[in-house]
């Protein structure tokens, strides 16, 4: 046939998938509900931050009374207050009426502690540590320790997984039912292959997850070391990187999901009924973590189930109770199940996509 | 040309399209009509290859039907769809790029295709603020933004006003005195009378006529005439091989089964007075339809 324009050739699968996804990204950009949540999380990762770092530096000051004789020792520790006395008399009268917590004074003759300690219910752990005679320890994994900030530090990888969790896979789905009730569907289907739009949508909006990890572990980074905070940095560190990876997979992994399950429906009403069990998917592992954190043996499972191995397997690390290998064994493990989901998900989304009306039943969807 | 061959296809139990064979030509208009439920929106999903067909094939330039040429098809579908919130130029540019488009080609061809359907002004307001026939302009819009050599739009002219239904058609015109085989349904039976040059007619999943719509009209109507003179039409009874079908004064209808008969009468009756009138009757396309389902 005779055309007048030039022939145009058909664009390749990736400029398919590419221009879908682009349009993904630059919707939800435009999208004013999509920045506010985003502006949101950022705010709350930079509060946790900031909140760390006043946690960490507000250590209460013990209050000592003693003689010129200590009072050079003692005022060398740190988070102790120093007053001098003239005799143990004063000092004794300062502890009775609360003005010091303890007195240090040297100690008789004879005894084997070179100082005593007074005070009046209960004697400040610091003097006594300073006082006592430690025996040597040698930690084998000093980086085990566990303060407040590795359990909030730990938690927010939970929290980050399930609200992008939570955000984006619900918007996958929406944006494609948005195109099945709004019909355009149909000229998609007749422009481009189905597997190009659905590897569109789940790259399109993966990207934009991605973006959004990687400005929240790059405040992070940032506002950890502004806030002088560089040791926590170097604790989660590695774990932070870990928990990028894995991420990134497991988000792939929900994203297909959720768009196969957005498929089976016509209208946005009934889309709360579909994501369901996708849902859950996202919601069990987070409330798992939250009250099995301190269980090793339940987050050891965790690390390796794929839809909690995102946030077990880099709190696990962070803890230091993972060998090395063990990430890598249980990234394999969500590699594969990455690709089982995206195979089912494009199954779904397949047969699913011009059944319109009521709600495609399970086995149809899968069967075809 | 396009040409379907026994095209089947049943869902569940329910046979929707049974043997369907027609053909779509270059630069002509064909018009494809049928009642709800007749199978007119499943054929044209299995042109577009947005449903798959049990059985039959497909060839278009006698090449059988694929997804590479399928992407030179323009497709309105019966439900309308375009993103509500997208700006109308952006989707056009969008789906002109689905298509292979580069950005400015498919921007250039944007612009016309606005101007053309009278939506140039609006063109960065979104699709949902539009009214509804300029949504449906807009529908017209993106089936043609990429060229297309063929074109299946399914009940185009529904919801269109009066104006907009001129402005569809001359835009649709023009593309068929282009080169393109336009293949379009609908309900109207006045508008696909008037606009398409050829015609499928399908009713209950099986096409009950196709052709050209003049060759159809010919073949589906009675011989019959009607005369208008100034003079008396008094003689026309004693005319051999004609019966006269009504009568009054200068006024006639009569059939005359070989038209060399017809032909004579229109000599004498030039020969008795004036002639101001003398026309075939041609069976309508709403007599057509009825006759064939």
């Amino acid at each position: 046939m005779n055309s007048p324009t030039a022939a145009h050739p058909s664009p390749r699968f990736t400029q398919s998938v590419a221009l879908v996804a682009e349009r993904e990204i630059t919707t939800r950009l435009r999208s004013k509900s999509f920045l506010i949540t985003t502006g949101i999380l950022l705010l709350l990762v930079l509060g946790g931050v900031i909140a760390g770092g006043i946690f960490s530096k507000s250590v209460s000051t013990t209050t000592v009374a003693t003689v010129a004789a200590l009072s050079s020792d003692l005022s060398n520790l740190p988070g102790v207050e120093v007053t001098t006395v003239d005799d143990r008399a004063e000092a004794e009268a300062l502890v009775s009426d609360g003005t010091v917590d303890a007195a240090v004074l040297p100690a008789e003759s004879g005894s084997v502690s070179p100082a005593v300690i007074i005070a009046n219910s209960e004697a400040p752990s610091l003097l006594v540590q300073w006082m006592s005679v430690s025996p040597e320890v040698i930690l084998l994994d000093p980086e085990m320790g566990s303060t407040p900030l590795s359990y909030i530090a730990a938690l927010g990888f939970g929290i980050i997984f399930f609200i992008s969790g939570m955000t984006f896979g619900p918007m996958i789905a929406q944006s494609v039912v948005e195109e099945k009730q709004t019909r355009i569907v149909e000229i998609l289907m007749s422009a481009v292959p189905v597997s190009a739009l659905m590897a569109g949508k789940v790259i399109g909006n993966s990207i934009l997850a991605f973006a959004q990890i990687i400005a929240i572990a790059a405040l992070a980074v940032v506002g950890l070391s502004v806030t002088g905070q560089a040791e926590v940095l170097s604790l989660i560190g590695a774990p932070l990187l870990w928990f990028v990876g894995f991420f990134i997979i497991g988000f792939v992994l929900l994203a297909a999901l959720f768009a196969g399950v957005g498929a089976m429906v016509s209208r946005q009403e009934d889309l709360g009924s579909t994501m369901t069990p996708v849902t859950m998917l996202i919601m069990l592992p987070y409330f798992a973590i939250i009250f099995f954190n301190d269980n090793a043996a339940v987050l050891t499972v965790m690390s390796y189930i794929p839809f909690s191995a995102p946030v077990g397997m880099p709190m696990r690390l962070f803890l230091g109770t993972a060998e090395w290998w063990e990430p890598l064994i249980s990234l394999v493990l969500l590699l594969i199940t990455t690709g089982l989901a995206v195979l089912l998900g494009a199954r779904i989304y397949n047969n699913s996509l011009l059944k319109v009306g009521s709600r495609v039943s399970w086995s149809e969807a899968v069967k075809g | 040309m396009l040409q379907l061959d026994n095209i089947s296809k049943t869902f569940g139990t329910r046979p929707a399209l049974a043997d369907v064979s027609f053909s779509v030509r270059d630069g002509r208009m064909t018009g494809f009509v049928g009642g709800n439920g007749a199978g007119k929106t499943t054929t044209m999903r299995i042109l577009l290859g947005v449903l798959a067909s049990d059985a039959g094939t497909i060839q278009l330039n006698g090449q059988p039907l694929g997804a590479e040429q399928r992407r030179r098809f323009g497709y309105m579908p019966e439900e309308r769809g375009l993103y509500p919130k997208m700006k109308v130029r952006e989707q056009l540019v969008y789906l002109a790029r689905l298509h292979g488009y580069t950005p400015a080609a498919a921007g250039r061809n944007a612009d016309g295709l606005l101007e053309e359907l009278g939506l140039g002004e609006r063109r960065d307001s979104t699709l949902e603020s539009l009214s509804l026939g300029n949504q449906q302009r807009a529908q017209i819009a993106a089936s043609l933004v990429h060229d297309p050599q063929v074109l299946v739009l399914d009940e185009p002219f529904s919801g269109l006003d009066p104006l907009a239904v001129d402005t569809v058609v001359d835009v649709l015109k023009q593309r068929a005195a282009n080169g393109a085989a336009v293949l379009f349904s609908s309900h109207q039976l006045e508008i696909v009378e008037r606009l398409c040059d050829d015609l499928v007619i399908i009713a209950d999943g099986g096409i009950r006529a196709s052709g050209e719509r003049e060759a159809l009209r010919a073949q589906h109507s009675a011989p019959r005439y009607e005369i208008v003179t100034t003079g008396d039409l008094g003689w026309l009874r004693n005319e051999p091989d004609i019966s006269v079908v009504e009568f009054d004064g200068g006024h006639a209808t009569f059939d005359a089964e070989e038209s060399s008969s017809a032909q004579r009468v229109l000599r004498r009756a030039l020969a008795e007075g004036d002639v101001t009138s003398f026309t075939p009757q041609r069976a309508s396309l709403a007599q057509i339809f009825r006759e064939v389902i």
